[in-house]
């Protein structure tokens, strides 16, 4: 017979297919990331458009934004596969089905996380933030939304099982990020007026990897729960 | 309970061994005490009625259902002991065929298989051949299938699973004379290279030269 696949390889056919998945159907990944793109575009337009009113509130408009529209993506993590029992298959094929569902995140952030992570720096522009401003907020915007992925993972392995499971995950998932929310935060208004940001980068990188190293083991668990 | 690993080797063609098994659904009492050996080259048919088990059983066996009692023993030693070992020696096909809509049959296998052994794309076309799907055009998404069709899909995925012993839940469900005569090729073949199956059905198969064992209650004995 031949060679036994590794978890490395499952794991990144997995990724690969649902990099091609996405491929033939535009529509749901970038759902998100108009979400995240208008949210922060209403912000001016619902305040006055003076200028030091807007900095003062932008890293409050990208995190929030950026939260909801990570949950409103999150749904659909494992929804599909679960219905067609792909989930049951990943779970008989002799890997590791926290690695198979840790490249079903990956790719997941890859699609919905990743290209807000690249769009927010330009809606922080459009609210007034300087250009020095860009790096900060992207490097925090890109430790933040890791951290929210793997987190809200978690939330959507638990609410598989339910019928209706957005409001639900929400509720789960949004205590646990506050962390992120308050760091991620005060790191991007800390690069808007250009002061020192690195403790607040520090602590978010402690939660992503702190995220990574545990995130996935309950999140593996949470779908087995739900396949019962 | 407390099958040791020096149990094992004993007899090399028992390979599933299930014990007193009982299982609750809710306040449900489903799986009353079964027991039974599958050995190899064994097919093992379950007839029950409707809402007796057959599904619950299969799904306890690949362990997605956790019994109240009893124990399941894989080659002697015990599936909780050694998920892993198991679950590479184990298929099962449920109700839903795990196909994604958007991807072509070709697709669907090349990742599903991914996750097992490298095969070759001549290897996945050849199993799509004799799931008699060689006709259609390759370029065709799943989503365009017949459910017929897509059960074929399934099996051919079933036939490259590289599994010892398959777990089959309505194998058979929207498939023409045709299809059933596939997939009874392909049990064969798996059987007859040493193989087992279990399968949940309403239309037991007759395959020549092989043990089939017929199960038609859960409190009956299996003839």
């Amino acid at each position: 017979m031949s060679a036994r696949a590794s978890s490395l390889t499952a794991a990144s056919a997995v990724l690969h297919r649902d990099l091609l998945l996405a491929a033939r159907r535009p529509g749901e990944w970038l759902q998100p990331l108009g979400f995240f793109v208008l949210v922060t575009v209403l912000f001016p337009l619902a305040l006055d458009p003076e200028a030091a009113r807007l900095r003062q509130i932008a890293p409050a408009a990208l995190w929030v934004s950026l939260l909801l529209a990570s949950l409103l993506a999150l749904e659909f993590l494992y929804r599909e596969d679960a219905r067609d029992g792909t989930l049951e298959q990943f779970a008989l094929s002799g890997q590791s089905f926290t690695a198979l569902l840790l490249a079903k995140t990956a790719t997941h952030w890859l699609l919905t996380g990743l290209p807000m992570v690249l769009a927010g720096p330009l809606a922080a522009l459009s609210l007034g933030a300087p250009l020095s401003a860009v790096p900060g907020v992207f490097v925090a915007l890109l430790l933040g939304s890791v951290s929210l992925s793997l987190i809200g993972a978690i939330g959507a392995g638990l609410t598989l099982g339910t019928r209706r499971g957005g409001a639900l995950l929400s509720l789960l998932v949004l205590p646990l990020v506050m962390p992120v929310l308050v760091y991620g935060a005060r790191a991007t208004a800390q690069a808007i007026v250009g002061e020192e940001m690195s403790e607040a980068l520090y602590l978010l990188s402690a939660m992503g990897v702190l995220a990574l190293t545990l995130a996935p083991l309950a999140a593996a668990a949470a779908v087995r729960i739900s396949m019962e | 309970m407390g099958s040791s690993p020096a149990v094992r080797t004993t007899r090399s063609d028992n390979l599933l061994e299930v014990t007193e098994l009982h299982l609750w659904r809710g306040d449900r009492h489903l799986l009353r005490g079964l027991g039974f050996r599958v050995e190899a080259g064994q097919l093992l048919q379950l007839l029950w009625p409707n809402g007796t088990g057959k599904t619950s059983l299969l799904r306890c066996i690949a362990g997605f259902l956790h019994p109240e009692e009893g124990s399941i023993a894989w080659q002697g030693a015990s599936v909780r002991a050694d998920p892993v070992a198991f679950h590479w020696a184990v298929a099962y096909l449920g109700h839903e065929t795990a196909l994604k809509d958007d991807l072509t049959p070709f697709e669907n296998l090349r990742y599903a298989c991914a996750l097992r052994t490298h095969h070759q794309p001549d290897q996945l076309r050849t199993a799509l051949d004799a799931a008699g799907l060689g006709a259609i055009d390759p370029q065709l998404p799943v989503r365009n299938l017949s459910a017929g069709q897509k059960r074929r899909v399934a099996l051919a995925r079933l036939a490259l699973w590289d599994a010892t012993l398959w777990l089959l839940d309505e194998p058979a469900a929207n498939l023409d004379a045709q299809g059933q005569a596939v997939f009874e090729r392909l049990l064969g073949a798996h059987l007859a290279a040493g193989g087992a199956a279990i399968v949940a059905t309403h239309r037991a198969v007759e395959l020549p030269q092989v043990h089939c064992r017929l199960w038609r209650q859960p409190q009956e004995a299996m003839q």
